[in-house]
């Protein structure tokens, strides 16, 4: 699962306050890098569309936040040094093996080959 | 950013070109499957987008406005089915549509490609769209035909886009078989030339109108609607 969709993912687990589930935390067992092509109109388009806080924190998290900027800088559509950073975090740094935790129920959903299981029991939904 | 949808069930071929695509027009993308089977076989294949094991009738798990589009083949009308006595396939398929609708950002298309059982379910199936709010509807393909006919619910959201003309509709056997019904508008076709406001039968039923709404009107007599005498 990349960062990306992580940035994406919430959590549906009945209980969840209108709007809540995420952040999901991470709690990782193994990470892998993956190289995927740089496509920096891409990039661009997809930094206002991220939650910028999230992003930062699920880096952190994994320890691949390679000194990513707090906030997202003004001018980020033409800085390829900034562009780049962003484009690593996001696609390339994949969560493998492990945990995404609920902050407000506290459900874990594991993540198995790279795919999160997002099935919820009947009591759940 | 598209959210795919069972899209491995179809050929591999069509798996290919498709995924391939998405990919290269610049897109990223997340596929969802209740199937751990599925995924598999996405995985060997290393597909460029994420995947995710879910069940579409528990919703969409994403933040408000997230996707540009959504693709589904062959699943939507898996949700009819009450698998387990706690499955209420309406309140299923309301689930998945009113989530979905969440999900897209404004301006966003769905295409979703199924095959129903019956016209209950494409009824139920639609109502359940329209009542999540979104606009848009049925495209069928090849209606004539019963082996290559295919169902397209295309819903759009916050836009009143047109609908795309189905495949091989235009040759249609349709019109000769269907009964014209031709008295409704004609009332007045027949007048060639005349001004429709100025005869004595519009005068009698604009007063009948009137009358109808609770106004006040002039009785009918034998002078109505007759012209005034030539003043010079």
């Amino acid at each position: 699962m990349k960062l990306l969709t992580h940035n994406m993912l919430t959590s549906h687990v009945r209980g969840v306050r209108p709007g809540g589930g995420f952040p999901l935390r991470i709690q990782a067992t193994e990470v892998k890098v993956n190289n995927v092509d740089f496509n920096p109109e891409f990039t661009a388009r997809m930094v206002p569309k991220v939650e910028w806080g999230a992003l930062v924190e699920a880096a952190e998290s994994l320890g691949h936040r390679s000194d990513l900027p707090a906030e997202p800088i003004p001018d980020y559509e033409s800085n390829e040094d900034f562009l780049r950073k962003v484009h690593h975090v996001l696609m390339e740094v994949e969560v493998v093996e492990g945990v995404l935790k609920c902050p407000d129920t506290g459900r874990e959903f594991p993540i198995t080959k790279g795919i999160p299981n997002m099935l919820l029991s009947e009591e759940e939904t | 950013m598209s959210l795919l949808n069972r899209v491995f069930s179809s050929g591999q071929m069509w798996l290919r070109v498709e995924w391939g695509y998405i990919t290269e027009e610049g897109h990223f993308w997340v596929g969802m499957d209740i199937s751990p089977a599925m995924l598999d076989v996405a995985v060997e294949r290393e597909v460029e987008g994420d995947l995710m094991l879910a069940d579409m009738g528990q919703g969409v798990p994403f933040r408000p406005g997230t996707f540009d589009g959504c693709i589904s083949i062959s699943a939507v009308q898996w949700l009819c089915n009450a698998d387990k006595k706690t499955h209420s396939p309406p309140k299923r398929l309301y689930r998945f549509f009113s989530t979905l609708y969440t999900a897209l950002a404004r301006g966003a298309r769905a295409v979703l490609q199924l095959y129903p059982e019956n016209s209950q379910q494409l009824e139920l199936i639609t109502a359940q769209a329209m009542k999540a709010g979104f606009t848009g509807g049925m495209v069928v393909d090849y209606p004539n035909s019963a082996k290559a006919k295919k169902f397209f619910l295309c819903l759009f959201v916050g836009t009143s886009d047109v609908l795309p003309k189905g495949l091989g509709a235009e040759c249609s056997v349709e019109e000769t078989t269907q009964a014209k019904f031709t008295q409704e508008r004609t009332r007045f076709r027949n007048a060639k030339g005349k001004s429709v406001k100025k005869g004595r039968d519009w005068v009698l039923e604009k007063k009948e109108r009137r009358r109808r709404q609770g106004k006040e009107v002039r009785a009918d007599t034998k002078y109505t609607a007759r012209k005034r005498r030539p003043h010079f």
